[in-house]
């Protein structure tokens, strides 16, 4: 730009025209600066998004194999047979992701509620030993609660050595445990976005409440609920997204009637190298979590929950 | 407007029938609504915020507890409002110890200073929170709201939310929201502090208008001493977590009773000294550095011997030196170290004979010259302007000279 600035200068213009025009290209640098800035995320989502996105897009409507080879034509029809084929694993995952981060909600509000409120001066303590489990890889935690719900494990083996529970009793492969799981891994997200929208809200407009003949109860419904309804929603996609996509939890806690979409693509990708089928399933589960999305945000994320937050 | 209100039924003429019996909730209260403290003492740990207040405030009252920050007064408030228990002592609204009830089951409503309205509800949702909670009827809501509204001046603000709103507006939306209910006693908590002057001033009127309107209790809580004197019809001084004085402002005011109170509300000149003499309608004080002063006999009362004579600064006249004194009159020569004009008076600083500084006000009457620094005056005012307080222990007589 400066350079521009020069060469119209060497042109021989007026002195008096020159000034303007340098500060209009000065203005425009300016301008440029935020999208400078953004230039390496930019191409960051080119290269790492929007490039594995198309190349996804075009390998489900191709044909072939991996031996000899794919080539690129528009057979949609794989679309129809992804659906045909897994739409109760798809089912299945969106059934499994809305339950378990409901789950998850249930148990991840009080404890954000109650460090928000009543954490005192050790906040930072009680979040840290949340966050805690999650230094450990994802896979360990998962096989670690295999090795705990195990049928003759040390916890229920005890317990059916006691006679405490019936020797036929099992967890592990059932889609409480796959749930569970999910529930499990996702705590941690959703108890930070609840953590922090629960601890804006001021406590003197809950004194307020308090003061207007809200009781506990109504004062929580009333005010403290909605207040925090940007974190109810922020950690709900957080957790619903990563849920449903999720194979892990199937694969180490669930059986053969717990798979999800996540265990389908994964087996189509690497066991039977069926890239189309994977490419076209895993397009299907992005459009339908965009579709979730888009519907959950209508009804949920009205303007005045961004209004608010501020 | 008092025709749009309908009038609390405990309030006199102006309130019609119909309002009456439109309310059967209120009736059992009306005999007797006062606001009672007895003995309420609160202690955080060794530290004593509000050290044993007994406080009777009448009904229809506007009541103010006055003092520095840190005097126990917000303390007190939050008590009555239900928000801190009183470590000893009762807290009796309408008779009725409350002590020990929960705020949302007192009929108390708060207009807290950060004003702390809902920021996801609109002004109307605001106002009508407190009604929706006691499960009044849809329609009557409605019209208390829009009643209220127009009360505080914010008709066609219905929809907006409080970040939409100035701080003046804000404020009164906090009031309406208050006020809506109808409370027996509404506590306002340096309501005005985050406001500018001017509007301070202007809301000064209002809040007094208000009150004289829906006749509801106001207890006010300040710092600013303007402040309670202008709206106040009774207050009561604080400091350290007791009570230094109460009563109207102009007796207060002229009649203080603690060194404290002397200094905190208004200016004094006080001078320290011991009775001489107690006969008669006069008393005599001599002073320490051995002017004798003489004080009106109903106002030394049993104080003394040591006792601090004050005068308020504008009850001074400051005449040349030389020019006769008018009988009866203490008086005494000093010499103008600072003359500050600020318009409706000079305000002169001066040092007596063994170096103590007087303040002395005098109204911009007169066509003649004002004494100029350097001058050498004569002051004096009458023994009835006289008051005689104790002296108080260092740590007051610290905090007044602040």
């Amino acid at each position: 730009m400066s350079g521009r600035g020069k060469a119209r200068a060497g042109a021989g213009s007026a002195r008096a025209e020159r000034a303007p025009a340098r500060r209009r290209d000065r203005r425009i640098g300016k301008a440029a600066v935020p999208y400078l800035l953004g230039l390496p995320s930019w191409v960051y989502l080119l290269l790492f998004f929007l490039v594995p996105l198309a190349s996804m897009l075009a390998l489900s409507a191709a044909v072939g194999d991996p031996i000899v080879g794919y080539s690129y034509g528009g057979h949609f029809a794989e679309f129809l047979d992804a659906i045909g084929q897994y739409h109760r694993q798809l089912l299945r995952s969106f059934y499994y992701g809305a339950l378990a981060t409901l789950v998850t909600l249930a148990i991840a509000y009080p404890a954000a509620y109650w460090i928000a409120f009543h954490g005192g001066r050790h906040k930072s303590t009680y979040l840290f030993l949340i966050m805690l489990p999650f230094f450990v890889s994802f896979v360990i935690r998962t096989v670690a609660w295999q090795f705990i719900l195990a049928d003759q494990g040390f916890l229920f083996g005890q317990l059916k050595s006691w006679g405490l529970i019936s020797d036929r009793f099992y967890i592990l492969s059932t889609q409480w445990a796959v749930i569970g799981g999910l529930v499990y891994n996702g705590l941690a997200y959703y108890v930070l976005p609840l953590y922090v929208a629960i601890e804006k809200i001021d406590r003197r407009v809950v004194r307020a409440a308090g003061d207007l003949y809200a009781d506990p109860a109504s004062t929580f419904l009333r005010v403290i609920l909605p207040l925090s309804a940007p974190g109810v929603f922020a950690g709900f996609l957080l957790v619903f997204v990563t849920d449903v996509g999720d194979f892990v939890n199937a694969q180490i806690l669930g059986g053969p009637g717990t798979y999800m979409v996540g265990n389908v693509i994964q087996d189509s990708f690497f066991v039977n190298q069926d890239y189309p089928m994977a490419a076209a399933l895993s397009s299907i589960l992005m459009f339908l979590l965009m579709v979730a999305i888009f519907l959950y945000a209508r009804a949920f994320g009205r303007e005045r929950i961004q209004e608010y937050a501020a | 407007m008092a025709a749009q209100l309908d009038m609390p039924p405990d309030m006199p003429p102006a309130a019609d029938p119909m309002a009456r019996g439109a309310r059967p909730d209120r009736a059992g209260s009306r005999e007797h609504l006062d606001v009672r403290l007895d003995g309420v003492t609160k202690a955080y740990g060794h530290l004593v915020a509000v050290d044993d207040i007994s406080l009777t405030i009448e009904r229809g009252e506007f009541f103010s507890l006055l003092g520095p920050s840190g005097c126990g007064k917000s303390t007190t408030l939050s008590m009555i409002g239900g928000f801190a228990e009183p470590t000893y002592g009762a807290i009796y609204l309408n008779g009725v110890d409350v002590s020990r009830q929960p705020p949302y089951r007192r009929d108390v409503n708060t207009v807290f200073q950060s004003y702390a309205l809902f920021p996801h509800l609109d002004v109307y949702e605001n106002v009508a929170f407190g009604l929706k909670r006691k499960h009044v009827d849809r329609k009557a809501i409605e019209r208390r709201v829009r009643d209220m509204l127009a009360l505080v001046d914010l008709t066609g603000f219905h929809d907006r939310r409080p970040a939409q709103l100035s701080g003046g507006q804000q404020q009164r939306v906090a009031l309406a929201r208050a006020l809506v209910n109808r409370p027996k006693l509404l506590l306002l908590d340096e309501p005005l502090g985050a406001l500018d002057l001017k509007l301070r001033k202007q809301m000064q009127l209002e809040l007094k208008r208000i009150q004289s309107e829906v006749g509801i209790t106001f207890l006010y809580v300040t710092h600013d001493q303007e402040e309670a004197m202008v709206m106040s019809d009774r207050l009561a001084v604080m400091a350290g977590g007791r009570i230094e004085q109460v009563g109207p402002p102009d007796v207060v005011y002229d009649s203080p009773a603690t060194e404290f109170v002397a200094g905190f509300l208004g200016a004094s000149n006080l001078m320290a000294g011991e009775v001489v003499e107690r006969g008669g309608a006069l008393a005599r004080v001599r002073l320490d550095d051995g002017l004798v002063v003489q004080v009106a006999r109903g106002r030394l009362g049993d104080r003394g011997p040591r006792v601090k004579v004050g005068v308020r600064p504008e009850k001074i006249q400051v005449l040349p030196a030389g020019q006769p004194v008018p009988e009866g009159r203490n008086s005494l020569e000093a010499v103008v170290a600072m003359t500050a004009y600020i318009g409706v008076s000079h305000q002169y600083t001066m040092e007596g004979p063994d170096g103590r500084s007087f303040s002395a006000y005098a109204q911009n009457l007169g066509t003649g010259p004002h004494p100029a620094r350097g001058d050498r005056v004569r002051l004096c005012w009458h023994p009835e302007h006289t008051f005689v307080v104790e002296p108080s222990a260092p740590r007051a007589a610290e905090e007044s000279s602040a």
